[in-house]
């Protein structure tokens, strides 16, 4: 009985993992941490799990950016909310605390076979795992429109990164404090007119995941949610984040976030069991 | 009949459907209890299912499984494939059920046997059939017992109830278990009331407590010890108590790698 060196390029891996970078960024705290193999299995839309120091329960993160770093070999960069005890635990941590990092895990966003306009939605911190994704969409050819909304400019992602991934930026606050203010729901029918999106993604609180899929459809467009329900390994070992979700064959369903999600088409949720 | 179980086995429920665990652990030969299998579909409980609490996680998952068809079209066929030692973790509400089950899994290809889930933490809600009497929960194993092969082990997974575990053991293995598994999921509560159990650290003392007891009353009655095994030293401490192997769960979800971990340290032991 043996640990298992993962063997598919596509396989999570279990590593010691290291913070190698820690900066404030608004509300949040900004980690780039070194989990030797785990940049080479990503792609947008996939997660790492983390041990956090006593607590049975990980910490899932979506990963925000992944980094050649020629002492560390390549990192991947974390957006961490200090919200409960996990969260403000690791987002207090200096650079060199040995951290177990599971990872990459999840369904990755589907990507368009054709360069089409794509409009990415996210909210709060989740909107770091749209950054990869717009990246890898202009690489395609596809015109990337990028909202990013927060309560505040303080709760708003990497906003001056953003101009770089993509090709318009539209910023919404729901104070005002920078940007048009409001809330996502409000300027979507907009931002999709504009965009003239075929493929909307988004990442964020469930009220813009089911924003932004109805949305979408009324528009004729696909769209992709980044759902996030608490689950306490992030593995798919425990079956302990239900997402109800309507099959290919009409049949409504329960699967698991982590493994059949997290990224799943918008128009297959039952938002209203969430 | 002689049991070999261990000493390491992935407890029942923290496996997800064996594909989930492979990247982590080469499963050729390892004892893997599945999560608990009905005749139906079960969708499950409704969110959340897992909560964090302190010393470990209260949950209530509602045990969701495809039903028995899809099982053995599907999960059961893989985890044979991957070479593991599957023990099929059976629920019914009735015993007709848990008989039917037993009958029908012992036809398929690549069972090593059963492990009969009589120690679930609230049976009301799960509509299963009630085993909280000692008797109740023989009678279920006698149900087993009598559909699947004599030749191949059943298991009663007992919940860790101080008061009464010598006395479930003892019918349960009277009733033709080959093993008892102590425990399971302590019954719990979540913050808001609702009705769960209780899994990881916190629950290995009371585990103990239920180990002791019985290794001491029925010396004769091959234990194995489920709750709080973390790392070799808590596997050493269940197995010293007279515990004929260890399964391993709720560590799962913090390090997926620990049933190998600790498989490896205890080899070390030999």
């Amino acid at each position: 009985m043996t640990a298992r060196a993962a063997t598919s390029a596509r396989e999570p891996l279990h590593v010691d993992g290291e913070v190698i970078a820690t900066k404030k960024a608004g509300a949040y705290r900004l980690l780039t941490i070194a989990a030797p193999g785990v940049p080479a299995r990503f792609r947008p839309g996939n997660f790492v799990a983390l041990t956090v120091a006593g607590h049975v329960a990980r910490r899932a993160f979506w990963i925000h950016r992944i980094k050649e770093s020629s002492a560390f070999g390549p990192t991947l960069d974390i957006v961490v909310e200090p919200r409960g005890p996990g969260s403000r635990w690791l987002a207090a941590q200096p650079t060199g605390t040995r951290l177990a990092v599971t990872g990459p895990l999840g369904r990755p966003f589907a990507l368009p076979k054709e360069p089409v306009s794509c409009l990415l939605v996210g909210e709060g911190y989740a909107a770091a795992v749209l950054f990869p994704l717009a990246e890898r969409l202009r690489e395609r050819d596809c015109a990337v429109t990028l909202a990013l909304a927060g309560m505040d400019e303080a709760h708003l992602v990497s906003t001056l990164e953003a101009r770089r991934s993509a090709r318009a930026v539209t910023v919404i606050t729901a104070d005002g404090s920078v940007g048009s203010r409001g809330t996502v729901g409000e300027q979507l029918p907009d931002l999709l007119r504009r965009s003239n999106a075929a493929v909307a993604y988004a990442a964020g609180p469930t009220a813009v995941l089911r924003d932004v899929a109805r949305a979408a459809e009324t528009c004729g467009a696909w769209s992709q949610a980044a759902v996030e329900v608490p689950g306490p390994c992030g593995t798919g070992l425990c079956h302990g984040c239900p997402l109800p979700v309507l099959g290919e064959d009409g049949v409504p369903r329960i699967v698991r976030a982590c493994t059949e999600g997290p990224v799943v088409r918008g128009d297959r949720v039952r938002w209203a069991e969430l | 009949m002689t049991i070999a179980l261990g000493p390491v086995m992935v407890a029942s429920g923290c496996g997800g459907t064996g594909r989930e665990l492979a990247p982590f652990l080469d499963l050729d030969g390892v004892a893997f209890v599945t999560r608990s299998v009905t005749l139906d579909a079960r969708q499950g409980a409704s969110g959340p299912r897992v909560v964090e609490v302190s010393g470990g996680l209260v949950n209530a998952v509602g045990l969701p499984n495809p039903g028995l068809e899809h099982f053995l079209a599907t999960e059961l066929p893989w985890l044979v494939r991957a070479g593991a030692r599957v023990f099929v973790s059976v629920a019914g509400s009735t015993l007709g059920e848990y008989a039917d089950l037993a009958r029908r899994l012992s036809r398929a290809p690549g069972v090593a046997g059963l492990e009969v889930n009589v120690g679930a933490p609230d049976e009301t809600g799960l509509d299963l059939f009630e085993v909280r009497e000692p008797y109740h929960a023989a009678s279920v194993v006698a149900a087993v017992r009598r559909e699947f092969p004599a030749d191949r082990p059943v298991l009663a997974k007992l919940r860790p109830d101080v008061s009464r575990v010598v006395e479930g053991a003892r019918a349960c293995h009277e009733a033709g278990a080959t093993a008892v598994v102590l425990g399971n999921t302590v019954p719990a509560a979540f913050p808001d009331g609702r009705p769960g159990g209780l899994s990881g650290p916190a629950v290995a003392p009371v585990v103990l407590r239920c180990l002791t007891e019985t290794a001491r009353s029925l010396p004769g009655v091959p234990l194995v010890a489920c709750g709080g095994v973390h790392d070799a030293a808590s596997a050493r401490l269940f197995l010293g108590a007279g515990a004929v192997a260890v399964q391993i769960g709720t560590a799962l979800l913090h390090d997926p790698t620990t049933v190998a971990r600790v498989a490896a340290e205890l080899g070390d032991d030999a």
